[in-house]
């Protein structure tokens, strides 16, 4: 009679065909496991792509020091890395909040477990608002910048080598400017952005009249930006420029290459809708947790599955915070 | 008895994952630090085409990534075949793959640099 009954093949915590699991793992950690390690592939593929990029423009990438100086409430204040620092530790702290709820779970402690996952669902949350952040101020640009025909970006410095806003170099010219819509007839115009603030002429003006320098992308041996000369500055301003530039987006990027802009969004773009699911699954979990799904199963085994998730995302984080912030 | 070891277990697996934690805090400040000061000799210091500043923050994230993975994921209690299958699969073929595309970038950059056709307007 046993030949009739219908078996799934994943019983339990077994597999079909015995009570042996293959590497001593349960069917659900196993195959977390190897998620992973495909999830890690794709990662890694995309951050293997940025370094190609890099090293085909090693002499010209942006800093990231310059790029990513924002601290929320202190406005105008240079603070490199402090922010991102503070994203690294919540991402890790959360991580340590999500084992304490799996070592909570091997004892089968509820409470525990449920205050755990509640405080990593949190840090997650907190991590997720804060990248948010991160591009809002990425997209809005700081400076503003002049691109080339080339594709260039030129900066604008004063004497002593300080940033300057494009907002002090242009000089506001009694121009009226038309942006270019499909209605006013120029339907084959497909790469017209929105107006920005100046228009390149005003720029041109404003900085013939100043005493302001040029500052190219090419690194010198001491990885600082090139600084021209007043007089190549005003040849580049009045012969190579053609556009301005403020901000960040797919096509124009006013830190240095648009390659830059896209494998930040990219990469930090996909790790973050990494968070952004593990804390829906953790939250399921969490609710689970409350109901004493677990309990009744004496087993917090899934409260295990998705920590592996959350520290893999954590565990992304790190490279990607050395490969974008640090190197 | 039993429960006298269960509960010492349960403390020494407490007492790791603080310390694993302190341990991942402290690598971090060094890098946040590092990353800040960005000391000269450091950023002079080339070693196989790469700062030598750069090479210890790729070690430390390395040395993270270890102790994420050891402790938090608790790969340390996982069966032999279980880590060799997942960690060397992963670092064999990143390993390959961080190889080629960089080879191929630093190799395009000296066409970019030194080739005969111009490419900036």
């Amino acid at each position: 009679m046993e030949a009739t009954v219908v078996r799934t093949g994943t019983e339990g915590k077994t597999w079909g065909g015995g009570s042996k699991s293959p590497l001593k793992a349960s069917y659900g950690k196993m195959m977390m496991w190897y998620f992973i390690t495909s999830d890690a592939l794709t990662f890694s593929a995309f951050l293997a792509a940025y370094g190609f990029s890099r090293f085909k423009f090693i002499d010209s990438w942006p800093i990231a020091d310059e790029v990513f100086n924002h601290f929320p409430f202190m406005h105008g204040v240079d603070a490199p890395m402090y922010y991102v620092a503070l994203m690294t530790f919540i991402l890790i702290f959360s991580s340590v909040t999500m084992v304490l709820a799996v070592d909570a779970g091997h004892q089968l402690k509820k409470g525990k477990v449920t205050l755990y996952m509640f405080l990593t669902i949190i840090g997650g949350a907190i991590f997720v608002g804060s990248q948010a952040w991160e591009w809002k101020n990425f997209i809005k640009g700081e400076y503003g910048a002049v691109e080339t025909a080339g594709g260039n970006i030129i900066q604008f410095v004063d004497r002593e080598g300080e940033r300057v806003a494009l907002a002090d170099v242009a000089k506001v010219l009694p121009e009226e400017r038309v942006e270019h819509e499909r209605k006013n007839g120029l339907w084959y115009v497909t790469d017209e952005n929105t107006l920005t603030t100046y228009s390149i002429d005003e720029v041109r003006e404003g900085f013939a009249e100043s005493d302001y320098l040029v500052r190219t992308q090419k690194l010198d041996e001491k990885g600082a930006k090139t600084i021209l000369s007043r007089e190549e500055s005003l040849s580049v301003i009045n012969n190579d420029a053609v556009g301005v530039v403020e901000g960040a987006n797919l096509t124009h990027n006013e830190y240095g290459p648009p390659l830059f802009a896209d494998f930040f969004f990219f990469i930090t773009g996909f790790h973050g809708f990494h968070v952004f699911t593990g804390v829906i699954i953790n939250i399921i979990i969490f609710f689970n947790v409350i109901i004493g799904t677990y309990e009744r199963r004496k087993s917090y085994e899934m409260v295990e599955k998705v920590g592996l998730y959350w520290h893999f995302v954590d565990l992304v984080w790190v490279f990607v915070f050395t490969f974008f912030y640090l190197v | 008895m039993a429960h006298d070891a269960s509960t010492h277990e349960h403390q020494s697996a407490t007492k790791r994952i603080w310390v694993v934690f302190a341990i991942l805090s402290i690598i971090t400040i060094v890098e946040v630090i590092l990353g800040i000061i960005k000391p000269a000799s450091l950023v002079e210091t080339t070693l196989i085409s790469m700062s030598l500043l750069n090479w210890i923050f790729i070690i430390l994230t390395i040395v993270k990534a270890y102790y994420i993975t050891w402790a938090f994921m608790h790969m340390e209690h996982e069966t032999k075949g279980l880590r060799r299958s997942v960690v060397w699969t992963v670092i064999f073929l990143i390993a390959y793959l961080v190889f080629i595309l960089l080879t191929e970038g630093d190799y395009i950059y000296e066409v970019y640099k030194n080739g005969h056709v111009a490419w900036d307007f």
